[in-house]
């Protein structure tokens, strides 16, 4: 048995979910890789991937192919890596593990299995389903086990003071032809990353407007936290697409969740409800969040959350 | 239209996004007797978007195409109600394993050659969000996962989609597989007369081991329980309440 974790960078940083992806291999027991894939930057996140606990090899991919990591260019290298003996590959169920791990599962004729909250054992797995109204064991066949961890789901590997092996890899060098890579536009935030973060203050449709968001912002701020939105509120234009918390948006589980104005829809609970604990304020005391909420305030955002921001 | 441009909609017939999902008492799987179903709501935002490239000159033909039981042939009519031209059910009473359907749908496209395949991101059932991604791989086209926004420049598709932390916009080759997003656009309603017009459109039925497709099980459900319940929360008075709560009994802040 041997496992390779795919890790994600960003801005020469590890992302928070490639350390929850470590956790998740490591849990399999087995001898386990770390593959950073990336261009310039990425032999220093190499480095800096070495001091992860519990990894035997850090193996690092870097060429200009891999500067902005399509999946038409990750698959090649990851399938013929994967080919070489490894038996388990876990990647963050991030937007990239999601885009990349599919194309590598067909080019390997095995299925693979997404969103795993807890490792059973070295062949089966939980994951949610239906929105999180259900969760499923699954007992994977197939000879090698390709899974995407759900990164809310599983602790951050620690570091150590010794590095691990860092390994220079190669891919057949051929860059796809069939995509090409135009743009891309990344929201500079120094909050935390939703995924990851400790605190999340989230909005919804009760916050009224783009301008009223800020006292959002603004609470987050206080406690440290990242800032999340429920899909009303974002397709109302209040906030940004990649802060909406739910079944389709980002899956937090943090420490403590605020929804302010958030009504609770099902498909907002499938990515919030496995926070630690969750305070709603709401004006509506019969809003579906209530049977969720350990703290239930029923007040007037308006006030509430400037009181709020106040009072810590 | 000179050239032909045909895009083909892989939909599926899935739980209706409003209906509560309770699992069986036996633990088995989660209850579908009796429950009401639905086109996927990501695979209607797909469907939706090749009507309107359709209606912008950007495509000549929309074809639908579903696998699983009979009983989807309702969510392909709702397809053709919607605007598409005709519709393919690949039949199969077999569980829907994403790799598989991925297999049958590749040896669809070989038949069919559109320039365009597009899916919804994920189904609100199995939440996997793969088959997109491993139909381009088995018939070795680009992606767009998440689609924001489609258009065709230069006999390419380029998409932006929208990624962890902003969005990205790529060049996709044809054919290309584009899986839609939330954004994409809104869906429409059936109007009754396209209901009833949807009746006579054509809908062909293959048996699914007529495709040639190597098809195996990859894995087992083995059960299914309801998520941990959440012990029931309290109501807090006062802003000062609320914060002696968080900190002195939760003690997160």
């Amino acid at each position: 048995m041997r496992t390779l974790v795919i890790a994600e960078h960003s801005v020469g940083q590890l992302t928070a979910g490639t350390w929850s992806a470590v956790t998740a291999a490591l849990a399999l027991g087995a001898e386990t890789d770390l593959l950073v894939v990336g261009g310039a930057d990425a032999s220093t996140v190499a480095q800096q991937a070495a001091l992860t606990q519990g990894l035997d090899r850090v193996l690092l991919a870097q060429g200009a192919m891999f500067e902005n990591v399509l999946a038409e260019n990750a698959q090649p290298l990851i399938t013929s890596l994967v080919r070489k003996g490894y038996t388990h590959v876990v990647a963050d169920a991030s937007s990239m593990g999601r885009n990349v791990l599919p194309r590598v599962a067909a080019s390997l004729d095995v299925g693979m299995l997404s969103d795993v909250t807890h490792i059973v054992s070295t062949d089966t797995f939980q994951r949610p389903i239906y929105a999180g109204n259900a969760i499923a064991t699954v007992q994977s066949l197939d000879p090698i086990k390709l899974l995407t961890v759900r990164a809310s789901a599983f602790a951050q590997a620690l570091s150590q003071p010794q590095r691990c092996e860092v390994v220079a890899v190669e891919g057949d060098g051929q860059i796809a032809s069939n995509v090409r890579f135009v743009s891309e536009q990344l929201t500079a935030s120094e909050r935390p990353d939703l995924s990851s973060a400790r605190v999340v203050v989230s909005g919804g449709r009760g916050m009224q407007s783009k301008e009223n968001f800020a006292l959002i912002e603004r609470l987050a701020d206080k406690l440290g936290g990242a800032v999340g939105a429920s899909r009303a509120a974002v397709d109302s234009g209040f906030a940004a697409n990649d802060l909406q918390v739910g079944q389709t948006g980002k899956i937090v589980a943090p420490e403590l969740y605020i929804a302010a104005g958030i009504s609770g829809a099902i498909q907002h609970l499938a990515g919030m409800s496995g926070s630690k604990v969750i305070v709603a304020i709401n004006q509506d005391a019969e809003a579906p969040i209530a049977q969720v909420a350990d703290y239930m305030w029923v007040a007037d955002l308006f006030e509430a959350l400037p009181a709020l921001e106040k009072a810590l | 239209m000179r050239r032909t441009m045909k895009v083909l909609v892989a939909v599926k017939r899935a739980i209706d996004p409003n209906v509560k999902v309770r699992v069986k008492a036996d633990g088995s799987d989660v209850e579908l007797n009796g429950v009401k179903m639905a086109l996927n709501p990501f695979c209607e935002i797909a469907v939706e978007e090749a009507i309107r490239l359709k209606e912008k000159g950007l495509a000549s033909e929309v074809v639908v195409v579903s696998v699983g039981t009979s009983a989807a042939q309702e969510q392909l009519r709702t397809a053709l109600a919607l605007g598409a031209d005709r519709a393919l059910l690949v039949e199969t009473s077999a569980m829907l394993e994403p790799l598989n359907v991925a297999k049958y749908l590749s040896k669809v496209i070989d038949q069919e050659k559109p320039r365009l395949i597009l899916f919804g991101k994920q189904a609100i059932d199995q939440e996997n969000n793969q088959v997109g991604q491993m139909v381009a791989q088995l018939i070795g086209s680009g992606q767009a996962t998440y689609a924001s926004a489609v258009n065709q420049v230069d006999g390419q598709w380029v998409v932006e989609r929208e990624v962890d932390g902003g969005s990205q916009v790529v060049a996709l080759a044809m054919p290309a597989v584009v899986t839609c997003d939330l954004r994409l656009n809104q869906p429409r309603y059936a109007s009754l007369p396209n209901i009833m017009k949807a009746k006579k459109k054509p809908l062909e039925i293959i048996a699914a081991d007529t495709l040639g497709a190597s098809v195996k099980e990859h894995a087992r459900l083995l059960g299914v329980v309801p998520p941990a319940v959440r012990k029931a929360g309290i109501t807090v008075g006062s802003v000062a309440e609320l914060v002696d709560k968080l900190k002195n009994v939760a003690g997160v802040i």
